[in-house]
């Protein structure tokens, strides 16, 4: 039986169990993602935006979907977090609020913000939730996407009205937790209305040593002159497989950060995309993992620009040891029309042993004349001279590897706007490359 | 930018469109084990070359054409193509043997093919249709030990040389194009630089296609032995017809220990009407494999016809310390599309490569710039330097970078950069000011832009070169 003929007999004898745990929105969508789905099968590495990452061979492991909502008897708790921010959790796919945090839900919902849920959501205020579900990751256009929008049942739910400005980050911790292999559908979706802001710093951890595969599709639409910053830190183990979709829509006016962190995984596939929909925006993507052993980092982006007058700056940076495998495939478009379009990309990759692997693709395609765009890829090692430079200062080898390589990435690292979290996250770099830090368990970010 | 200048460039007009009334021999149309067989038995080759074309033949079949490029192909109907046309006087004893519908032909091209050009000092092999017309100059090179002559006839003369290098750097199994053209190929040049020969002049192909409906499959293989130097310059013309043609060449380069190799085109086959009618489907496969050590191959080439280009030199550098170049300039205008580029594949320690692409691209095409750069597991200290730029005209049209880039050692530094962009007002501006008009301003900045690529042409090539850019975007921005 094929891999895929495996999760279509379970759609099909679980379909009730999956509307029934899901509010109408997300059921509407969902006949239609799964006939996508079977019509398209898994993507295999033939097709060009899946080249570098088996996808049949991350699905294929058996394992458990928690379609009836079993209510997970682990006792989970978390000490307060070292930054000051709303903590709240998705568990495998499961929004969780923990008792600290509920007094941050009420504070939140007074000021109109719809914070939660998206299960929730989307029984309680069906027509909110269906204005935008579904519309930036949009099912027909990636397999991914369309398996999880036929699986998907709850997530993390956040609407920011109007004028709104959330004064603290937001930190959602997605945890894939369990005792047998486990895959998780979760689904984010996050709204900005014009001229709100957030900051959702988003964890991923994983507990137990067991094989994961979290699928996780986050949505986000950024209203006009809206501000939104987006990070996320993945840090699992091993055995952990992580699919993840970001589709992004901003309008008019509007000023995105996303940074996307991968310290420690097993093996990862982010795919960005983001769609400028309106003129003068702003949009910072960028990126850095740090790999060793097996480790594989998949990242691939898609810039489109379909208006003008637009700038986007994407930087992203891969350190990989021992065995890692890393790919970078970044997409520029910019359509015919989206005059004086400002696009920047850049890739930055070390190697620091024979076997890691680094494949990069930096691709624009451009269909309007009057604009600025540029790409710039390398892969090397750390300099040589730089290296002797230390030394010669008494500085021992290892230490200045540490130092250069911490420098390597650092502006990556810049480009988080809360101070807090930004030393945090330097902290957590340096005891990466230290190899003080293992993995998950030890962390602290939810510590 | 003036519109009407920008229509004036794109109306920059083919020049080489004639059509030579000259008796063709061809075969029946289509393609199947028999015509292979027939073009087989009209070049009289030996049975392992029928051989080879057959077994090329039977693997066409399984294969499906390529889809992956940036290209929208029309669908090419492989059974109406004739795939053999020759020139029905051949075999010329001398000069005066030869048609003169035919060296009329050169002479509107330009060949140096008659004594007076030997001034030029070109040895040069012209291939119309499928058919190798005249190699000149041949005793001069042979005194040296040079082979230079058709493939037909290395394939009679020298029938153990060509053996020992046919399909080594591309086989027939390659891709769809490559295998087409193994089946199928009629003729070509082969060149051999025995050892430590430094090939005293030029050595040039022009390929033509004249008759109507044929294919074009040559094939040219140039083998480079120990301490050699070879300079080889390749052209093409074709006339205008309202339907399109299909040319299919494969270029086999072999450089051994410390040999060099510079292998540069000026491709201007006809590229099609301003509505995008006609033109030919330039689909090529060329390799050079720098077999030895601290070999070295480069590649330039200036792009500026075909209707559909897809063509990408490459260099697998297997020797230690062996170096590949590729430098391109690609125009594209009206309904032009072209996705072209390089691999560099680094098997051996201490290889270098270089690449310089510029597109420039307007009207209403499409142009694409497409490659690899691949460092295996045991090439430590690879380096490469790639960079690659865009330049538009008009607001119509596309430009495109497609690189990739696989590292699998720790050793190597590869490096990429693109820029993509139009003309800078400011620039015109400043030439407008010095009382520069702005198509010569255009014409000015393009040349500039492209100078960097245009510099490694040889002088004959560089100043054809440069006239052709000159014609392509004529009275366009520049």
């Amino acid at each position: 039986m094929s891999i895929e003929q495996s999760y279509i007999d379970i759609f099909k004898q679980y379909r009730d169990v999956l509307k029934r745990n899901s509010g109408a929105p997300m059921d509407a969508l969902r006949d239609a993602a799964f006939e996508s789905f079977q019509r398209r099968g898994f993507p295999t590495r033939r097709m060009e935006a899946y080249q570098y990452t088996d996808m049949k061979e991350a699905f294929a492991v058996d394992y458990g979907m928690n379609l009836n909502r079993i209510a997970l008897t682990e006792d989970f708790r978390c000490e307060v977090p070292g930054i000051n921010a709303y903590l709240f959790y998705v568990v495998n796919d499961t929004f969780f609020c923990p008792p600290e945090s509920e007094k941050y839900l009420i504070e939140l919902r007074k000021k109109g913000v719809s914070i939660g849920s998206l299960r929730e959501y989307s029984e309680t205020d069906p027509e909110l939730v269906a204005k935008y579900y579904g519309k930036a990751a949009v099912c027909g256009t990636d397999a991914i996407i369309d398996f999880n929008t036929a699986f998907a049942q709850d997530g993390f739910f956040l609407h920011v009205p109007k004028n709104v400005v959330i004064d603290k980050p937001i930190q959602l911790i997605c945890v894939m937790s369990g005792n047998v292999p486990m895959l998780g559908t979760q689904r984010n979706l996050i709204v900005l209305e014009r001229s709100a802001q957030a900051k959702l710093l988003l964890c991923a951890h994983t507990r137990g040593e067991w094989e994961q595969l979290s699928n996780r599709v986050t949505e986000v639409f950024v209203g006009e002159n809206a501000i939104y910053d987006h990070y996320k830190l993945e840090n699992t183990h091993s055995k952990s497989i992580s699919v993840a979709n970001l589709n992004i829509r901003q309008q008019s006016g509007s000023e995105i950060i996303v940074n996307d962190l991968t310290l420690h995984n097993g093996l990862t596939r982010n795919r960005i995309q983001i769609d400028i929909d309106g003129e003068h925006c702003q949009t910072t993507l960028s990126g850095m993992a740090i790999g060793d052993a097996k480790q594989h980092i998949d990242n691939t982006t898609l810039i489109n620009h379909h208006r003008p007058n637009c700038k986007s700056r994407e930087l992203y940076k891969y350190v990989l040891n021992d065995e890692a495998t890393g790919a970078f495939s970044g997409k520029i478009m910019v359509a015919e029309g989206a005059f004086k379009t400002e696009a920047y990309q850049t890739d930055r990759n070390v190697c620091m042993s024979p076997n890691a692997r680094m494949y990069t693709k930096p691709h624009l395609e451009i269909y309007a004349d009057d604009v600025k765009c540029s790409h710039g890829a390398s892969t090397g090692r750390i300099d040589e001279t730089a290296l002797f430079y230390l030394r010669s200062r008494g500085i021992p080898e290892e230490e200045a590897r540490m130092l250069l390589m911490f420098a390597f990435v650092s502006d990556v690292l810049d480009n988080i706007r809360i101070e807090a979290v930004k030393d945090k996250i330097r902290m957590l770099v340096e005891q990466r490359f230290r190899g003080e830090l293992s993995h998950c368990n030890s962390c602290g970010v939810c510590k | 930018m003036n519109d009407n200048i920008v229509d004036t460039i794109t109306k920059g007009d083919y020049k080489y469109g004639f059509v030579t009334d000259i008796e063709t021999e061809v075969i029946p149309k289509g393609l199947n084990e028999d015509v292979v067989r027939l073009i087989s038995e009209k070049k009289g080759e030996p049975e392992w070359l029928l051989e080879y074309r057959l077994k090329a033949y039977r693997h066409w079949l399984t294969l499906k054409e390529p889809n992956w490029a940036h290209l929208s192909i029309p669908e090419i109907d492989y059974q109406d193509i004739y795939y053999y046309a020759a020139p029905k006087k051949n075999s010329p004893k001398s000069e005066k043997d030869i048609d003169p519908e035919l060296l009329k032909t050169f002479d509107k091209l330009g060949i140096p093919l008659e004594e007076q050009k030997h001034l030029a000092g070109m040895a040069v092999d012209a291939v119309m249709d499928s058919i190798s017309v005249k190699t000149t100059y041949r005793e001069n090179l042979a005194e040296l030990g040079i082979i230079f002559c058709s493939f037909n006839e290395a394939v009679k003369n020298y029938p153990d040389l060509v053996k020992k290098y046919l399909g080594t750097v591309v086989p027939y199994t390659d891709n769809f194009f490559a295998a087409l053209n193994s089946a199928v190929f009629s003729d070509g040049s082969f060149v051999y630089i025995p050892k430590g020969v430094r090939c005293p002049m030029e050595l040039s192909t022009y390929f033509r296609i004249n008759a109507a409906q044929t294919g074009q499959f040559e094939r040219t293989l140039i083998v480079a032995d120990d301490d050699s130097y070879v300079s080889y310059l390749e052209g093409c013309t074709a006339p205008m017809r309202d339907e399109s043609q299909l040319h299919a060449a494969i270029v086999e380069l072999v450089a051994h220990d410390r040999a060099e190799i510079k292998y540069s085109t000026v491709q201007n086959w006809y590229p099609g009407d301003k509505d995008g009618k006609g033109g030919i489907y330039n689909f090529v496969t060329k390799r050079a494999l720098c077999k030895g050590i601290s070999s070295k191959v480069s590649w330039t080439q200036v792009e500026t016809g075909s209707a559909i280009t897809w063509k990408y030199p490459s260099c697998v550098l297997l020797g230690d310390n062996s170096v590949g170049e590729f430098y391109s300039v690609a125009v594209t205008n009206n309904y032009q599309q072209a996705d072209t580029g390089t691999k560099m594949i680094h098997l051996g320690k201490n290889t270098k490569s270089h690449i310089v692409s510029k597109g420039i691209s307007a009207g209403l095409s499409q142009n694409s710039y497409r490659g690899l750069v691949k460092v295996s597991k045991n090439a430590d200290g690879a380096r490469n330097f790639s960079q690659c730029d865009s330049l538009l005209l008009g607001d119509k049209c596309g430009a495109h970078t497609f690189p990739y880039m696989d590292i699998h050692n720790e050793s190597a530094i590869v490096e990429h950069e693109a820029t993509t962009s139009k003309i800078n007002e400011d620039q015109i501006f400043y030439c407008n000011q010095r009382g520069i008009s702005t198509e010569d301003a255009v014409g000015l900045i393009v040349n500039g832009y492209a100078k960097e690529v245009l510099n490694k042409l040889p002088m004959e090539f560089a100043v054809e070169a440069q006239k052709l850019l000159q014609v392509s975007l004529e009275g366009s921005v520049g």
